[in-house]
């Protein structure tokens, strides 16, 4: 197994493990035994009763197994990784050189397209995270499935999950990272709707799907346009290389070429509006929020370590095509980063109201998921690329760690109901209809869960950018440093709307976190269920805390790779010599030397910014005051069982409209869905049956009606015809029978005159006559 | 040529399939079990399978090369002297990936059908007899015996869908069948009405049925002078119509797609799956290997009153069969019309990839445009027939699946379904599958040529593909809906007593499609440097 050496083939192997568990499980080990499905020991939870029914339950071996498979497969993936960060590390300039290797996968013309694998700086970061991230969701799913009758389908899901972001994460090329951009598509609709009986679970996931989609049509425009004018998608071939670039952003594109556009802003929108699907940018966010139907490990998945953050890192991979044609770094913006800038800050900021006015625990998050996002693509819009990567991957941490420690707060909500109801605590009458992620119902929930209280509270303050100590503090202050000093140095207005738009959503960020921590875990108890919540104990509890602890190191510790080298006290220890994070990634990009010699393409190297006071503060600012409000509104003064939320007094008729998410998804539904339904029913009926079939059937009737003429005709002359002719045979041969008289001398006469008739025909036809 | 028995291959994969339809059939008289016909007509038929495998292999093997011989001519005999035509097989690398596609899916088609008990023998026989009719169309060389064979194809799935075809609903005296398989008999049989006069047309004329010279000369005859007193463009126009109307109907191209769904909708499951699987292909077929090349000069002619050339408005036909074909698709409660509107909007795509290969391909053969970007209609031409195997694949997939589940039901009404996941997990997990596929999921095959369809279409009819994108979308919507009505939702406690799962032989019958979906989106390359060779030779004539 030679091959395997070779750092060049073995990233090959990466998204292999995850993969072949899938198939492992699939096809061999997911069995299931046949139980009554009124047994809710094994088949209660999530699921509705089928009725005397016989229903599938993974078999307990088959649990385990497919368990361990699944394990094995993200474990192979995470070692393979690591191996592959080894060797990449041994190379003298990474950037410059890269590893990967390709095969030919698909014939065109005289040429081939290769499918191969890439390790640069931009696979590198993911590398560090994905993997990781993964293998906590996976250690948690053991826990938090333990009871779900197909556990191992769920493990199958995942795994295929993993092994495409995976396969998306190594991709050297833009086909290759769509591939498993789709995949992770499907594998998020299948989680979604996982608990498939319920209704609103399938419709999340149809949603969900439906609306990444819208984007993902577009974006294969954008592939196939990017495709026809460089013949190639190799990202070495089109991001690293000037002269493709200066290509593109010097061509004239065959649409809206009147608009004096380039076909890299061209393509580049429509691959943005594929990232603002995936990414559930406004205004294709609305499928995110409903996700959260799905088991929560699928929403830590979609919304941390995979599927948003794909979005992301595919604009990361394909910035230097927005930035061709522009130079953000001087205030000069393409349309597509403007398209970015504006979309991106503009989302942070919508989302980050919303998130507000929200009341469960998991639909504040995804909405701040939603709202970390649009920092990230807006910082892409202003040019800040290193603070984008880095926002990604310190945010991927302490979303994934919040997701889980909010998934077993649910489960620890969960297991309280149940607990309160066999021991006949509860009182409230409608036991049925509690929802347990309901946030007004929780509260004390530090005192029973405190291991989830204080990663979660690692995990929102890192969301809130709480200065110095926390990952995102570093993140967003970069990005904010970025906007400023483009804003300070050469005036450009962009980057000073969203600075502006950016500070405001981070102060929202920090005070809505804050009153979820409150909400959730502050005062006293609001419910039976909240006062009796815990994880319980056993292998349930271990696993679904032991990814919290882990990834609460992450949620502080990723932030110290990048911090500036110039920041007073802090930079010296952790930058000694410089931000090893912007010093490794910077070399994702094209080198200053190729791209000098093009006046179309912008400097892709430029300097850290340097240290500045302004957007520091304003770091500082924005996230303590936040903080503070929410400590003093909701820690200090926690709201009692029934008392209603202060912000629905504060924010008065907006409450409503910012907690229906702006009536967005009701607008979508009557000018998208409704009409494209009633155009579907009526496209059969209508055109179909009601004018070409018709015309159809017309034509038939008129033939019919013609074969009917016809027959009468028939009837009337030609059967008439017809029929007359034997009647006249057969009167002619009595006739002719008078002639069989029997006298010899008749038939002499006869003979003579035939011979004679015949023989003047055969004369005439001769040509032997006479010409007349 | 591979021989066997001292006969070609190829005419042994079209007698040999028509031998044993007759074989299958006559057993019957002689009082053998049904079980014992089903065996021997799924061990001919694969059979006959290993040989189309290896006719396939034996091309890939040939190792051709751009810009040699397009064909591989296995048989050239005398055969109808008195019209000229010869009885002349052969293939290129779009035939042989068409030969392998009828290979394959008449066993599964058979296998698929293992449950049917009335007149099984029969119905196995007609199956069989389809292939003949197929194979012969794939193969042949002259023209006569193209249509005989086009024709021929029709019998078989007439007796398919008119005997065998869905039972009639409750309260409904007659069944849909009968209405279904007049209609697409009258519909075939209108629209080769012209090509026969169009075939006899080309071969009086040019005193020849051979497809391979009729490509090197119909297009040049008589340019500018008068046939039949009438001006030869005139004439070469209205042979076009006669061979455009039969394929599009065929194909079918919007609006003449109407049989379809009726068709697809009654017809039993390895009727719809041959119907979807390689019928529809005779048509594209018929495009790439037949109108293209003998109709240059027509296809850049101007279409009176719509002002844009015969391609265009093809292009634009396709598009809106895409377009509507997805909306149709997601307003269907009938699972099987479903599918069968599913194809009208994948062969939309094929309809497309063939507008560029046929615009492209007129613009250099005219020099009207002789800068026309020969790559990007290398690309549109892999990508339709690459397409035309994969929508084999897929909707034979689908119509197995659908059928699967009506002999189970006995409805094909989605609403009637509901939460099936719970009770046939195999059966769900593979309708994702298949479902997923025929979506043109990245990964599985469908995705790898409407990819390079979509590649080719772009820079020549920019905003048709933009517009084709809204079908593609709604693809989306359809397959979702169907997924939803059958696997998702609380279980419909009507079937509680029902087996719905995939029985051994439909099981057997799918698993092949998967693995060649699958292969086929992993590494296209197993078989598109076959079509991709035969595509580039015909543009490189061209250049050259």
């Amino acid at each position: 197994m030679d091959f395997l050496n070779d750092p060049h083939v073995l990233p090959w192997l990466i998204p292999a493990g995850p993969l072949l568990a899938f198939l492992i499980i699939t096809l061999i080990t997911n069995k299931a035994k046949m139980v009554p499905a009124t047994d809710h020991h094994e088949y209660g939870g999530h699921h509705p009763d089928y009725d005397g029914m016989l229903v599938p339950v993974v078999a307990r071996y088959s649990r385990v197994i497919s368990v361990a498979i699944g394990m094995a497969g993200v474990i192979a993936a995470l070692l393979i990784s690591w191996r592959t960060l080894l060797d990449a590390s041994q190379l003298h300039h990474i950037g410059q050189e890269v590893l990967g290797s390709s095969i030919a996968w698909m014939d065109t013309g005289a040429s081939t397209f290769n499918m191969g694998v890439l390790i640069d700086p931009a696979t590198v970061i993911m590398l560090v995270m994905v993997p990781i991230a993964v293998l906590m969701i996976f250690i948690y799913s053991i826990g938090y499935m333990a009871h779900d009758p197909r556990q191992a389908r769920f493990f199958a899901l995942i795994s295929l999950f993993a092994g495409a972001m995976l396969t998306l994460v190594v991709a050297d090329n833009v086909l290759l990272l769509f591939v498993g951009w789709e995949i992770m598509g499907v594998c998020s609709y299948m989680l979604i709707g996982f608990w498939f009986e319920k209704e609103s679970a399938y419709k999340a996931a149809i949603k969900a799907f439906t609306t990444t989609r819208i984007a993902d049509v577009i974006m294969l425009l954008g592939i196939a346009y990017l495709y026809s004018i460089t013949g190639t998608l190799s990202f070495r071939e089109i991001m690293y290389k000037a002269e493709t670039l200066d290509l593109l952003a010097t061509t004239t594109p065959i649409i809206f070429g009147g608009w004096t556009v380039s076909a890299a802003s061209i393509i580049g929108i429509f691959l943005i509006i594929g990232t603002v699907g995936k990414s559930a940018q406004f205004p294709l966010h609305v499928w995110l929020p409903d996700a959260m139907e799905g088991p929560t490990p699928v929403s830590a998945m979609i919304h941390a370590a995979a599927m948003v953050s794909a979005g992301i890192f595919a604009l990361i991979r394909l910035y230097p095509l927005f930035a061709a044609g522009g130079d953000p770094h001087h205030g000069i913006l393409t349309e597509p980063l403007a398209f970015m800038a504006v979309v991106g800050a503009f989302t942070a900021l919508l989302a980050a109201t919303m998130a507000v006015a929200q009341n469960d625990v998991k639909a504040v998050l995804a909405y701040s998921t939603i709202s970390q996002l649009g920092f990230m693509m807006a910082a892409l819009g202003i040019g800040a690329y290193i603070a984008a990567a880095f926002h990604l991957i310190t945010h991927a941490f302490f979303k994934a760690l919040l997701f889980m420690a909010a998934g077993s707060v649910i489960h620890g909500m969960e297991h309280g109901e149940h607990h309160a109801h066999e021991h006949g605590h509860g009182h409230d009458a409608h036991a049925g209809e509690f929802d347990p992620q309901d946030m007004r119902n929780m509260g004390g929930l530090r005192k029973t869960m405190p291991v989830t209280f204080w990663t979660f509270l690692i995990g929102g303050l890192s969301l809130s950018g709480l200065p110095l100590i926390t990952a995102g503090f570093w993140s967003k202050d970069e990005i904010l440093a970025d906007a400023w000093l483009v804003l300070d140095k050469y005036g450009s207005g962009a980057h000073g709307l969203i600075f502006i738009l950016l500070a405001l959503a981070a102060f929202m960020t920090a005070f809505y976190t804050m009153r979820q921590i409150s909400l959730t875990f502050g005062g006293e108890p609001r419910s039976e269920a909240a006062k009796h919540a815990s994880l319980g104990q056993g292998v349930v509890s271990f696993t679904m805390t032991l990814p919290l602890l882990i990834l609460a190191v992450f949620a502080i510790g990723a932030g110290f790779v990048g911090v500036p080298s110039d920041f007073p006290v802090l930079g010296p220890i952790f930058s000694p010599k410089y931000n090893a994070f912007h010093h490794l990634v910077i070399e994702a990009l094209p080198l200053p030397e190729a791209t000098a010699a093009y006046a179309s393409l912008p400097d892709y190297h430029p300097k850290a910014p340097p240290f500045n006071i302004v957007p520091v503060a304003t770091s500082f600012i924005v996230a303590l005051l936040g903080l503070w409000l929410g400590y003093m509104v909701y820690w200090r003064k926690p709201l009692k069982t029934g008392q209603a939320d202060p912000m629905e007094n504060f924010l008065g008729p907006l409450h409503p409209i910012l907690q229906n998410r702006y009536y967005l998804d009701d607008v979508y539904i009557a000018v998208f869905v409704k009409p494209s339904q009633w155009l579907a029913r009526h496209t059969t009926s209508f055109l179909d049956r009601g004018i070409i079939d018709a015309l159809l059937h017309i034509i038939a009737r008129v033939f019919a009606w013609l074969g009917d003429l016809i027959k009468v005709l028939n009837l009337w002359l030609i059967d008439g015809v017809g029929d007359g002719i034997p009647i006249a045979i057969f009167h002619f041969g009595g006739w002719l029978r008078r002639l069989q008289s029997g006298r010899v001398q008749l038939y002499l006469l006869l003979v003579l005159a035939a011979a004679v008739v015949i023989g003047v025909v055969l004369v005439l036809s001769s040509g032997a006559a006479l010409p007349l | 040529m591979l021989h066997v028995f001292g006969i070609d291959a190829l005419s042994v994969l079209i007698f040999g399939p028509a031998l044993s339809a007759f074989v299958v059939a006559a057993i019957a008289s002689f009082g053998t079990s049904k079980q014992f016909g089903r065996w021997l007509a799924l061990i001919l038929s694969l059979i006959f399978a290993l040989l189309s495998i290896k006719v396939f292999a034996d091309y890939q093997a040939a190792g051709l090369a751009i810009g040699d011989e397009q064909y591989i001519v296995a048989q050239d005999v005398a055969w109808f002297d008195a019209l000229g035509a010869r009885w002349t097989l052969g293939i290129d690398g779009i035939s042989a990936v068409m030969i392998l596609l009828t290979g394959i899916l008449t066993p599964l088609a058979i296998l698929a059908s293992w449950n049917i008990e009335d007149r099984s023998n029969m119905h196995l026989a007609l199956l069989l007899f389809f292939e003949t009719g197929s194979m012969g169309v794939f193969a042949a060389m002259d023209l006569m015996v193209f249509f005989l064979f086009y024709e021929l194809t029709l019998v078989p799935m007439y007796f398919l869908i008119n005997q065998w075809g869905s039972m009639p609903k409750a309260g409904v005296k007659f069944s849909g069948r009968f209405y279904a398989s007049t209609k697409f008999m009258i519909y075939s049989f209108g629209g080769t009405l012209g090509m026969l006069l169009a075939t006899q047309l080309i071969g009086w004329s040019a005193g020849t049925f051979s497809m391979a010279t009729l490509i090197e000369t119909w297009p040049l005859f008589r340019q500018g002078e008068a046939l039949l007193g009438i001006d030869v463009s005139t004439v070469k126009a209205l042979a076009f119509v006669g061979f455009f109307v039969a394929f599009c109907i065929k194909v079918p191209i919007w609006p003449f797609h109407t049989w379809l769904p009726d068709a697809h909708g009654e017809a039993p499951t390895a009727g719809s799956m041959l119907l979807a699987g390689i019928m529809l292909k005779l048509g594209a077929y018929g495009f790439i290997r037949l109108v293209i090349p003998l109709f240059p000069d027509v296809w850049l002619t101007e279409v009176i009153i719509i002002g844009v050339n015969v391609a265009t408005l093809f292009a634009i036909l396709s598009v809106v069969g895409i377009v509507l074909g997805a909306f149709a698709a997601l307003g269907q409660n009938d699972f099987k019309r479903l599918v069968a509107y599913s194809s009208v909007n994948h062969m939309g795509f094929v309809g497309i990839g063939i507008a560029v290969f046929a615009q492209t391909y007129a613009q250099l053969w005219s020099g009207a445009n002789p800068n026309a970007d020969i790559q990007t209609a290398i690309l549109a031409g892999n990508g339709t027939v690459l397409q035309m195997f994969n929508h084999g694949l897929s909707s034979a997939g689908m119509f197995l699946l659908a059928g699967a589940l009506y002999h189970k039901t006995h409805t094909r009404d989605l609403t009637e379904y509901g939460g099936l996941w719970v009770k046939a997990p195999i059966y769900g997990g593979i309708l994702l599958f298949t479902s997923f596929a025929s979506l043109g999921l990245p990964g599985l095959n469908g995705f790898v040529s409407e990819f390079l369809i979509v590649r080719g279409a772009w820079p020549v009819f920019t905003a048709l593909t933009a517009i084709a994108m809204i079908g593609l979308l709604f693809t989306g919507g359809y397959i979702l809906k169907g997924i939803r009505a059958v696997l998702h939702g609380p279980f419909n406690m009507r079937w509680r007593d029902y087996n719905l799962e995939l029985t051994p032989a439909e099981l057997l019958g799918i698993a092949p499609l998967m693995a060649l979906m699958l292969l086929t989106g992993v590494y296209p390359n197993w078989i598109l440097p076959m079509i991709n060779t035969t595509v580039s030779t015909i543009f490189a004539g061209l250049a050259g």
